[in-house]
C-alpha cells in the first residue's frame, strides 16, 4: 500500500519506559496524539485520493463471491430448495445453520456500543464503529436465508401480518413468526445506532472532503450536522437512548432464534437452557469475528495506536468468559440427558459421541471448548496472531456447534425406520461462501468510504478532552 | 430407453390425422370428439386446470417470473389477469350422470390369468381409482398393489398406440389385409400355425380359441407364463389323476403348514386367503377364545413367513425333505425324510393330527410338483381335503404343462415347422427361458405378430405389433381363484387405439367380425338360454360376479407318496429365482408407482438385489463393520453373481431371516424395451450418471430345468458404494432401546395379562399431565350439529405388510413418484409407509410390519410451528394440511415425531402429460413445488360423507366413511371411524386392552393408534 | 468555509424526512385497494358468450327456475350446465329462427358442444360444493347476486376468501328459509331473529377450519 504522506506526530515519542512494561496498563490509544492527529490519520483513509492496491484486490475477490452467491440464489428460485441436501428426516441444513451463525456473529456489535458504553468501557470507543458495522452487514446475509430457505420464497411475505384478502393472520404461536419481528427490529436498531454514530464524523469529512461531489454526499449523509453545543446535547441523549433500546436486544434476539428448537420436541433441541447458551456462544462468536477482522485491517491501516494491543487483549478475555459459558452449556447438555432419563435425550447425546456425524461433534469440542482455553495465556492473548489463530477456531466452532445442533439432532430422533443421514451439495456451500463474501464485499465498501473507527470519540480519549472537560465547570 | 421409432403422443396425433381415435376416450368428459387438435389441448387444459404450473422447473419461466414478480411486488396480485377458463356442457347428458359425482363400475383384472373383481371409481367418464368389489369371492373387497396400480398402467403415456408393421405405422385394416396369406397357407390343415398365449381363464376368449382349433385341425396352442405354476397343476394331476384346481378355505383352519408358499402375498386368491386367514387371527377382549397357528418352512422372507408363529429358514432344496418328514411323522410310507429339526417337526405333526380336518398344509408354487403330491397326500389323510381343502375343475381354459408346451413351440420354430406365429399378449422374449433362445427360435418364423400393451421386446421381433386394450378398456370375462366367472366390462373407450385378444382372434376366425361386447356377450347367451337373459346380464355386470362357483368334486387325493428324485450333486451356493415382488414378472416395470414401491421386506425400491443371510454376507467377505455403515449410508456393494457360466452384476442386500447359502433374486427388471420409467428415466435425477435402466435383467440366468432356481451359483464382492435406494434400513427393534414402537406378545401371555402393552412400552407414557383440559370434541348438544372425532385403529398381528394399502393412498392422493435418485435422498412422497421391525436374532428374527400415516394428533406437534398456518387442526381432530397456503418452512416435519410428512422438494407432479392429469383424483389437488404435504384420513372423502349426512338430516353412519388404505387392506388391519359413537368399530378397538399409541409419552394424543402384535407360538416349541 | 448546499435544503430535507411516511402509507393503500378490485377479482365482468345468453329473460322473463338447467345443484358440488338438449326442448319450438340461436341448433345438430367462458371461477385448490349450501338455506343471489337482472351473466361477489368467510363466520346474516333458496327477489324481513333461529334449526356449523374448502 502507498505509505502515508505527513509523518505522523507521534512518532517522536517521549522516553519514559523505565518500569518493567508488564507494570504498564496498556494505553487505548497510543500517547502523543492530537485531536488533529486522530481526525488526520483517520480520515485520510477514506479520503486519500488514491485506492490501495490492496483494497481493490481484495474487494475483487469478494464480488465474485456475491455472484456466486447470487447465481445459487437463482438456480434455487428456478428449481427449487431441492438443489440443497436436505431431505425427510433433516429439514433444515445449512440454510438454518447459517442463519443462526450469522445472526450470532452479529451480537458482538450491538454488545460492544451499547452494553460497553453503558458500562462506561470507554476502550470501546475504537471499535464500537467497525464492530457495529460487522453487525449490520452479519444481520444483512443471515437475513438472506429465513427468506430462501422456503419452498415458495416468492410468497414468504405470508410471515408478515398484514390486513389481506384471505381474512387471515399468520401463526403468532409459531417461533418463526417471533424471528421475523425478532430480526427485523435488530436490523433497523442497529442500522439506526450505527448511522447517529456516524454523522458528527460523516460531517467532519464533508468538511474536509476534497471534491464537491464527495461534500455534497457526505453533506447529505450529515443531515446538516453543525457540532453546535445544541446538536451535541441532542446528539448525547439519541445516542444513548438507541443504546439503551438495543441493550435488550442482544439478548432478546439470539435468545428468540434458540426458541427455533427449543420449542421443538426434537431430542437435542427440545432444551430449557438453549437461551443463554445460544446468547453466550453468539456473543463468542461475535467478538472472535471482530477479531478476525480487526487484526487484519489495523495491519493494513497501520491503527495500532488506535486499536491497541489493550482492545485485543479485552476482547480474547470476553472470548474466554464467554467460551466457558458455552463450554458448561456442553457439559449441562450431557448432563441433562444423562440425568432426565429419557431415553430420546440420552440415544442424542450418544449419537452424538458415536454416532456417524462423531467427528463433528469432537471438532467442535476442539475448536469451541479447548481452543479458548488459550486466553488464559497471556503471552497469546497479548500476540496479535495468537488471538487470531483462537478466532478462527471460534468462528469454525460456532459453525459446526449449530450442524451438531441441527442436523445430528434431526436425523436419529424418535422412530428408528425414519433415521436418515445430512450432507450439504454444492449449492449449500456456494451459498455459504457466497453470503461470506457478500458481508466481506459490503465491509471493504466500509472501510474505503466511511471512518471505520469513530473520530469524535477518539479525541474524547485524549487528556485534552478531558482537560477542556473541567474548564468548562 | 426405446428405439427413435417410439413415437410420442403429438406426433403420433399428428401422423394420425386429428385426435378423433385418440381422444375418443374422453368426450364424455371433455366432450372433445368433434374439436380439432388445438381446441382440444384448450379443453384438457380446462379440465384439469394447470393452476401452479408455471412454477416447474423448467416449464414456462417466463409466466413464472410474471407470477413471482406480481407476488413480491403487489402482495397478492398473482391472481389477477387470469386466463379465461371454458366451460362445455354436453350436448346430450348421458343417462344417470350426475356432474361431478363419480359412479362405480363393477369389472375385474387378472394377473397369470386370475381375476379379481374390482369396482372402478368413474369420473364424468375417466377411471381414477380402482377399488376392491365385496361381492366377489377373490376379492371381497380388498385389492392389492398390481390391483391398484393397474389404473396408472392404463394411463402410461409409454403404452404402444399404433399398430406396426416391421417398427413403421401401420393400421388395424392393414394387419387384416396382411395375415390373409398366413391364413391362407394354413388353410388345408393348420399346420404351421401356431398360437402363443399366456395363462387363460377367459371362457370366451379359449371358446374362441377352440372354434379357431376346429377351423385349423393342425395348428397348435402354446401357452407361456413366466411366473410359472406347472408344479402346481402337476403336483394336482400327481394326487388326483388330473388337472383339478384346489382351493383353500383358511376360515376353517386351526393349524396351517406352509412349506416355501406365500400363500398371503402372491398367487391366486391370497388376497381372499389372508382374509380368512386373519379371520382366525384377530385377538379381541373376551370374544377370542383360540387363535390359529401357522408354521412357515421357507427358503427366504415373504408375506406369509413374516406373520408365522413358526418359521424356519432352510435351502430350497431341502423343502421336500421336510416335506417327507412331516409325511411320515403322519405315518405315510415317505423315504428321504429329513432329520433336522426332528422335535420341531414331531410337535408339528402332533399339532396337525390334534386338528384333523381343521388343518391345511401349502406348498409354495416353486416346489417342485412331488412336494405338492406329499403335501396333497398329507391333507388327504389329515382329512383336510373337501372339508378345508376343496377341489374343484381347473379354472384354466386348457391346463397344460406350459414349460413343455413353450419347449415344443422353441423346437418347431427351430425346425422351421412354424410358419405363423400369433402371439396374445405376454412378452416371451423377454421371459422365455433362457436355454430356449426363444428370439432365435422365432427369427425361424416367417410370420410373426404380436399383441401387446406396450411396444416391448417382443414387438421389436415381431412382424405385426398390434396395441393391446386395458382391461378397463375393452369387454371380456375371466375367472377367480375358485371359478367363479367376473364380466370384465370397459369403463372406458380404448384411450390409445388399442385392441382386445377378441378382435384379434375374431379376425383369425374370420366371419363377421363382432365388437369385443357382442363376442363376450353371445358367448354367455348361448351358455344361458333363457328368457330371462337380459335381467340375468345386467346382474352380472351390476354385481361383478356371474353366477356362482363351481361345486367341489368330492375326490380324494392318492396318499401315494412319490419316491424321492436322485439327489443331484450340487456345489456352491443355491441361488432362488422369484417374481419380483413389485413389478411382478416385469410386465409392471413402466409402472412408477410399483417401481417405487419399497418391497416388503427389503425396502429397496427401482431395482432388484441379491438378497443374502447375514452369515453367507460375512463369508463372502462383507464384515459386520461394512454392514454397519451400510445402515448409515443408503449404499452397499456391488457382487458378481455367476451360474452356469454366465455372470451378472447386482447391488447385495443382508436380510435378517434369509436362509444360509442362498441367494435370491427377483425377475422382471432391466427392460431395455420397457418405457421410460422402466428404463429408469426420471425427471429429478441430480447426478445424470446414476441415471440407468431400472435393475438388472435376471432371466439370462434362469433355465428350463431349473425354472425356480438351483445349486451351483457362485458370488463375488466387486466394489462398495454402489448408491441403492432404500427407503428403511435395517432396524433391530431393540437397536435403540425399547421405544414401545411395536409391541407384540403370545397369545398364552395376552390371556395371562390382556394389558400387557402398558408394561411393555416406555414407562413415561403413564406420567402424562396437563394443565390444559384439552378441546372438547365430545357431542354436547345432542340437537346442535354433529360433531365428529375421527379417527384410526391399525392390528398389527394381522397386517402381513402386502402394501396394497400404499398404493391404494397414492392413487387415491395423487401423490407424485419422484424416481431413484430423489428417493435415494430420502425424499420419497408416500403419505403412508409400512414400517419394518425386527425383534430377536439376525439369523431367524421375528419380523414385524405397521403401516404408519399421519397420526392426526390431537397435540399435534407440527401445528404451532408453521408460522403461516399451513397445517391447523380441524373440528373434527383432523389435523388439516392446507397446500395453497404453505410456504414451505419444513419445520412442521422437522417437529414431527412420527416423520411423516413430505415435502416437494421439486416439482415432482407431473402437469405436462395430458393422460396422466386425465388420471387424477379431481377431489384432490395436486401439490405443487415447495408445499408440504401428509395424509389427511381421505379428507375428501369425510366431507363427501358428511355433506351428504348433512343433507339428509343423519349423522354418518359408522363405515360410512372408509379411507383408501382401509379399502385396499385384505385382513381389514386399518380400521376407521368416529370416536363419538361409541358402539362404532373404531371405537370398540380403542377399547381393547392391546390399543396403544405410538410415542404416546409425548402427549401428542394420537387418533391413529394400534394393536399389539399376537402370536400363537407353540408352547412346546418355545425352547427354539 | 463555502456553502455546499443551498439555503431550501433545510426546508427540502425536513419535508422529505415527514413525506415519505405518508408516500410509503399511501402506496400500501393503494395496493390495498388493487387486490379487491375488480381488476384482480373479475367482479362485474361479463364474458363473450357464444350465445348472449339473458338470465333476465329467462328468469324475471319467463320465470324459469333455476334447477330446469342446473340440475345438479341440490346432488352435487357442481351446479351443472344444461346440455344443448335442454335449450331446445324450447327452442325447437319457438324462435326457431333467430340467428342469435344459430349456434345452439348448430351444437345440436352437430353434437360439437357450446363452448361457454366460465363466469364464476374459483381456484384448483379451493372445493365448493352448491348442494350443500343450497340444502342449509343459503340462496343463490347471496353469491351470485340479481342473476334474474342479468343482461350478460357477471361474477356479482369478489370470490376472495375473506368474502366466503364473511359468511362462514356469521352464517346468521346471511342464511335464509329454504323455501325461499331459489327466490332471487327474497328481502329478509328481520334477519337478526330468523338468522340465528334458522342457524339452529339447520343445524348449521361455522366451519372455519381449513379442511372445509381446501385439501
Amino acid at each position: 500500500m502507498a505509505p502515508n504522506e505527513q509523518t505522523p506526530l507521534h512518532e517522536v515519542r517521549p522516553v519514559t519506559q523505565r518500569i518493567p512494561e508488564r507494570f504498564v496498563p496498556v494505553p487505548t490509544i497510543e500517547p502523543g496524539h492530537s485531536f488533529a492527529s486522530i481526525t488526520d490519520h483517520i480520515s485520510s483513509i477514506v479520503l486519500r485520493r488514491k485506492t490501495p492496491a490492496g483494497w481493490v484486490i481484495g474487494f475483487a475477490i469478494t464480488f465474485v463471491l456475491v455472484m456466486v452467491l447470487t447465481a445459487t440464489i437463482a438456480k434455487l428460485v428456478f428449481v427449487g430448495v431441492g438443489v440443497f441436501g436436505i431431505n425427510h428426516p433433516v429439514g433444515w441444513g445449512f440454510d438454518i445453520i447459517n442463519f443462526v451463525w450469522w445472526i450470532g456473529i452479529g451480537h458482538a456489535g450491538t454488545l460492544i456500543s451499547a452494553i460497553l458504553l453503558l458500562l462506561r468501557q470507554e476502550w470501546r470507543t475504537s471499535i464500537n464503529r467497525f464492530a457495529e458495522a460487522m453487525t449490520l452487514f452479519a444481520v444483512a446475509s443471515a437475513g438472506l436465508y429465513p427468506l430462501l430457505h422456503t419452498g415458495r420464497p416468492w410468497y414468504a411475505y405470508w410471515l408478515f401480518p398484514y390486513p389481506n384478502t384471505m381474512g387471515l393472520w399468520p401463526q403468532f404461536r409459531s417461533p418463526l413468526m417471533w424471528d421475523v419481528f425478532a430480526v427485523s427490529t435488530y436490523a433497523t436498531v442497529s442500522l439506526l445506532f450505527w448511522y447517529v454514530g456516524l454523522i458528527p464524523d460523516l460531517a467532519t469529512l464533508r468538511d474536509r472532503a476534497p471534491s464537491l461531489l464527495a461534500k455534497r454526499i457526505y453533506g447529505m449523509l450529515a443531515l446538516g450536522w453543525r457540532g453546535s453545543a445544541r446538536h451535541w446535547y441532542r446528539y448525547e441523549h439519541a445516542y444513548l437512548l438507541l443504546a439503551g433500546l438495543s441493550t435488550p436486544l442482544v439478548l432478546s434476539v439470539h435468545t428468540i432464534v434458540s426458541f427455533d428448537f427449543a420449542v421443538a420436541v426434537i431430542p437435542g433441541w427440545h432444551s430449557t437452557f438453549f437461551p443463554p447458551y445460544f446468547v453466550a456462544g453468539a456473543v463468542f462468536a461475535g467478538f472472535a469475528m471482530v477479531l478476525t477482522l480487526a487484526i487484519p485491517t489495523r495491519k493494513f491501516f497501520r491503527l495500532e495506536d488506535f486499536i491497541t494491543m489493550k482492545h485485543l487483549e479485552n476482547m480474547g478475555k470476553v472470548m474466554l468468559a464467554t467460551g466457558l459459558i458455552v463450554a458448561y452449556s456442553y457439559v449441562m447438555e450431557a448432563f441433562f440427558a444423562w440425568y432426565s432419563g429419557n431415553l430420546y435425550e440420552w440415544y442424542m447425546m450418544t449419537n452424538r459421541w458415536q454416532g456417524p456425524y462423531k467427528h463433528m461433534y469432537a471438532a467442535l469440542i476442539v475448536c469451541n471448548g479447548l481452543a479458548p482455553q488459550l486466553m488464559w495465556i497471556r503471552r497469546i492473548r497479548t500476540s496479535a496472531v495468537g488471538l487470531f489463530i483462537t478466532a478462527m477456531f471460534v468462528n469454525v466452532g460456532m459453525w459446526l456447534e449449530r450442524f451438531v445442533i441441527i442436523p445430528t439432532s434431526l436425523h436419529r430422533d424418535f422412530l428408528p425406520s425414519s433415521w436418515g443421514m445430512y450432507h450439504g451439495t454444492m449449492y449449500d456451500w456456494s451459498m455459504y461462501i457466497g453470503s461470506i463474501g457478500l458481508f466481506l464485499c459490503l465491509l471493504f465498501l466500509f472501510v474505503r468510504f466511511l471512518p471505520l473507527i469513530s473520530i469524535f470519540e477518539m479525541r474524547t480519549l485524549l487528556p485534552e478532552a478531558h482537560a477542556e472537560a473541567h474548564e468548562e465547570h | 430407453m426405446n428405439n427413435n421409432k417410439q413415437l410420442d403422443l403429438a406426433a403420433f396425433r399428428a401422423r394420425i390425422g386429428g385426435a378423433k381415435e385418440y381422444w375418443r376416450s374422453l368426450d364424455e368428459l371433455a366432450r372433445a370428439d368433434a374439436l380439432d387438435d388445438a381446441e382440444l389441448d384448450e379443453v384438457m387444459f380446462r379440465e384439469f386446470p394447470r393452476q401452479a404450473a408455471p412454477l416447474a422447473t423448467g416449464v414456462d419461466r417466463r409466466n413464472f417470473m410474471k407470477l413471482m414478480g406480481a407476488s413480491m411486488a403487489f402482495a397478492g396480485l398473482a391472481a389477477c389477469n387470469r386466463p379465461e377458463q371454458k366451460i362445455i356442457p354436453y350436448t346430450k347428458q348421458p343417462e344417470g350422470l350426475i356432474p361431478g359425482r363419480p359412479l362405480y363400475f363393477a369389472t375385474a383384472m387378472t394377473l397369470g390369468g386370475v381375476a379379481t373383481g374390482v369396482l372402478a371409481e368413474s369420473h364424468m367418464g375417466r377411471p381414477t381409482k380402482i377399488e376392491g368389489n365385496p361381492d366377489h369371492p377373490s376379492s371381497l373387497g380388498a385389492t392389492d398393489a398390481f390391483t391398484q396400480a393397474s389404473v396408472l398402467g392404463l394411463y402410461d403415456p409409454d403404452r404402444s398406440q399404433v399398430v406396426r408393421h416391421l417398427g413403421e405405422i401401420s393400421t388395424w385394416s392393414d394387419f387384416i389385409a396382411g395375415i390373409q396369406p398366413a391364413l391362407q397357407a394354413a388353410q388345408k390343415d393348420g399346420a404351421g400355425l401356431r398360437l402363443l398365449t399366456q395363462t387363460i381363464t377367459s371362457p370366451t376368449l379359449g371358446a374362441q380359441i377352440q372354434q379357431l382349433l376346429a377351423q385349423y385341425p393342425g395348428m397348435k396352442w402354446h401357452q407361456w407364463e413366466p411366473v410359472n405354476r406347472d408344479n402346481v397343476r402337476e403336483g394336482r394331476r400327481m394326487a388326483f389323476g388330473g388337472y383339478v384346481n384346489t382351493v383353500y378355505d383358511f376360515s376353517k383352519a386351526n393349524v396351517v403348514v406352509s412349506l416355501d408358499s406365500d400363500f398371503l402375498g402372491s398367487g391366486p386368491g391370497h388376497l381372499r386367503y389372508a382374509r380368512d386367514f386373519m379371520s382366525r387371527r384377530r385377538v379381541r377382549k373376551g370374544q377370542t377364545k383360540e387363535i390359529n397357528r401357522l408354521y412357515a418352512i421357507e427358503s427366504g422372507p415373504s408375506n406369509s413367513g413374516s406373520v408365522a408363529d413358526h418359521r424356519l429358514a432352510v435351502r430350497p432344496s431341502q423343502i421336500e425333505g421336510y416335506a417327507r418328514a412331516i409325511a411320515a411323522g403322519l405315518g405315510l410310507a415317505a423315504a428321504g425324510g429329513t432329520t433336522e429339526h426332528a422335535k420341531w417337526i414331531a410337535t408339528l405333526v402332533r399339532d396337525l393330527q390334534d386338528n384333523r380336518g381343521a388343518s391345511v398344509v401349502v406348498a409354495g408354487d416353486e416346489q417342485p410338483p412331488a412336494v405338492h403330491a406329499i403335501v396333497h397326500a398329507i391333507n388327504q389323510t389329515l382329512g383336510n381335503v373337501n372339508t378345508t381343502v376343496l377341489v374343484t375343475d381347473p379354472i384354466e381354459a386348457a391346463p397344460a404343462n406350459q414349460l413343455e408346451s413353450l419347449r415344443q413351440l422353441v423346437t418347431d420354430m427351430n425346425a422351421g415347422k412354424v410358419k405363423a406365429l400369433i402371439i396374445l399378449g405376454g412378452n416371451p422374449v423377454f421371459d422365455a427361458p433362457a436355454d430356449f433362445e426363444f428370439s432365435h427360435a422365432m427369427a425361424k418364423v416367417p410370420y410373426r405378430a404380436h399383441l401387446s400393451l406396450y411396444y416391448d421386446e417382443t414387438s421389436l421381433l415381431a412382424h405385426w405389433h398390434i396395441p393391446e386394450t386395458h382391461y378397463l378398456e375393452s369387454w371380456s370375462d375371466a375367472r377367480a381363484h375358485d371359478g367363479v366367472v367376473s364380466i370384465v366390462q370397459p369403463l372406458i373407450a380404448p384411450l390409445y387405439n388399442g385392441r382386445s385378444p377378441h378382435e384379434v382372434m375374431g379376425t383369425l376366425i374370420g366371419g363377421l367380425d363382432q365388437t369385443p361386447y357382442e363376442t363376450v356377450r353371445t358367448y354367455w347367451k348361448t351358455k344361458a338360454p333363457g328368457l330371462n337373459f337380459e335381467s340375468e346380464w345386467k346382474k352380472w355386470l351390476h354385481d361383478g360376479v356371474a353366477g356362482s362357483a363351481p361345486a367341489p368334486r368330492f375326490v380324494g387325493a392318492s396318499t401315494g407318496i412319490p419316491a424321492p428324485a436322485a439327489a443331484k450333486q450340487s456345489s456352491g451356493y443355491e441361488i432362488v429365482l422369484r417374481h419380483d415382488p413389485t413389478i411382478y414378472d416385469g410386465r409392471f416395470a413402466n409402472n412408477g408407482w410399483l417401481q417405487e414401491l419399497p418391497k416388503p421386506h427389503t425396502k429397496i425400491t427401482w431395482e432388484n438385489a441379491v438378497l443374502v443371510s447375514p452369515k453367507t454376507a460375512r463369508e463372502i467377505g462383507m464384515g459386520d463393520r461394512q454392514r454397519e455403515e451400510l445402515e448409515n449410508e443408503r449404499s452397499t456393494w456391488l457382487v458378481e453373481l455367476g451360474y452356469r457360466g454366465k455372470t451378472l452384476r447386482l447391488p447385495i442386500w443382508v436380510v435378517p431371516g434369509h436362509p444360509d447359502g442362498v441367494l435370491t433374486v427377483s425377475f422382471g427388471y432391466g427392460r431395455e424395451q420397457g418405457g421410460r420409467i422402466a428404463g429408469g428415466e426420471a425427471k429429478f435425477i441430480e447426478n445424470p450418471y446414476e441415471h440407468q435402466i431400472a435393475g438388472v435383467n435376471v432371466y439370462p440366468i434362469r433355465f428350463s430345468d431349473a425354472l425356480h432356481g438351483a445349486a451351483g451359483a457362485t458370488i463375488a464382492l466387486l466394489s462398495s458404494g454402489y448408491r441403492i435406494a432404500c427407503t428403511q434400513e435395517h432396524q433391530n427393534i431393540e437397536a435403540a432401546g425399547n421405544r414401545g414402537i411395536i409391541r407384540s406378545a403370545s397369545f398364552e401371555e395376552y390371556q395371562k395379562n390382556p394389558s400387557f402393552v402398558r408394561e411393555s412400552g416406555n414407562e413415561e407414557e403413564r406420567r402424562i399431565e396437563s394443565m390444559w383440559p384439552g378441546h372438547q370434541y365430545r357431542q354436547t348438544d345432542p340437537d346442535g350439529p354433529a360433531k365428529y372425532a375421527w379417527a384410526m385403529s391399525i392390528d398389527t398381528s394381522v397386517c402381513t405388510g402386502c402394501n396394497g394399502c400404499v398404493i391404494a393412498c397414492q392413487s387415491e392422493n395423487n401423490i407424485a413418484i419422484v424416481g431413484k435418485d430423489q428417493v435415494w435422498r430420502e425424499r420419497e412422497m408416500h403419505w403412508l409407509r409400512i414400517d419394518r421391525y425386527y425383534k430377536g436374532s439376525p439369523e431367524n428374527p421375528e419380523t414385524f410390519h405397521q403401516p404408519v400415516p399421519c397420526m392426526q394428533c390431537e397435540n399435534a406437534p407440527c401445528e404451532p410451528v408453521c408460522p403461516v398456518e399451513a397445517t391447523s387442526h380441524n373440528q373434527d381432530g383432523l389435523n388439516d394440511m392446507t397446500y395453497n397456503r404453505c410456504v414451505g418452512t419444513r419445520y412442521c416435519s422437522n417437529n414431527c415425531p412420527y416423520k411423516v410428512r413430505r415435502f416437494n422438494f421439486y416439482h415432482y407432479s407431473d402437469f405436462e402429460t395430458p393422460a396422466l392429469k386425465a388420471m387424477r383424483n379431481p377431489d384432490v389437488t395436486v401439490r405443487t413445488r415447495g408445499v408440504m404435504e401428509k395424509c389427511t384420513y381421505c379428507v375428501q372423502r369425510i366431507n363427501a360423507a358428511k355433506i351428504a349426512a348433512e343433507k339428509d338430516d343423519r349423522r354418518v353412519r359408522d363405515g360410512g366413511i372408509v379411507t383408501a388404505c382401509q379399502q385396499a387392506c385384505p385382513t381389514e388391519a386399518i380400521i376407521f371411524g368416529d370416536l363419538n359413537d361409541p358402539t362404532s368399530r373404531v371405537s370398540q378397538l380403542k377399547r381393547e386392552p392391546t390399543n396403544y399409541g405410538l410415542l404416546e409419552e409425548l402427549n401428542t394424543r394420537p387418533r391413529t393408534t394400534y394393536l399389539a402384535a399376537i402370536r400363537n407360538p407353540n408352547p412346546e416349541i418355545k425352547a427354539d | 468555509m463555502a456553502q455546499i448546499f443551498h439555503r431550501s435544503t433545510n426546508t427540502i430535507s425536513r419535508v422529505t424526512i415527514f413525506g415519505s411516511v405518508f408516500i410509503a402509507g399511501f402506496i400500501l393503500w393503494v395496493i390495498g385497494g388493487i387486490v379487491r378490485a375488480p381488476y384482480a377479482t373479475d367482479q362485474n365482468v361479463t364474458r363473450d358468450q357464444p350465445v348472449p345468453f339473458s338470465h333476465q329473460h329467462h328468469v324475471a322473463g319467463l320465470g324459469i327456475d333455476c334447477r330446469y338447467c342446473h340440475t345438479s345443484v341440490e346432488e352435487s358440488n357442481f351446479a351443472g350446465l344444461p346440455p344443448t338438449a335442454t335449450c331446445m326442448n324450447c327452442h325447437a319450438q319457438i324462435w326457431t329462427n333467430a340467428n342469435m340461436l344459430e349456434p345452439v341448433r348448430a351444437s345440436f345438430a352437430s353434437g360439437k358442444p357450446l363452448v361457454w367462458s366460465r363466469v364464476h371461477r374459483l381456484p384448483q385448490f379451493v372445493r365448493f360444493n352448491h348442494s350443500i349450501h343450497v340444502a342449509k338455506g343459503i340462496g343463490c343471489a347471496s353469491c351470485h347476486g340479481r342473476i334474474d337482472r342479468m343482461a350478460l351473466t357477471y361474477q356479482a361477489a369478489p370470490l376472495t376468501m375473506e368474502w366466503c368467510l364473511s359468511c362462514h363466520r356469521a352464517p346468521e346474516n346471511f342464511v335464509r328459509p329454504r323455501g325461499e333458496v331459489f327466490n332471487m327477489a327474497y328481502e329478509p324481513a328481520n334477519q337478526e331473529i330468523d338468522g340465528p333461529r334458522l342457524v339452529k334449526e339447520y343445524k348449521i356449523q361455522k366451519l372455519t377450519t381449513c379442511s372445509t374448502c381446501h385439501y
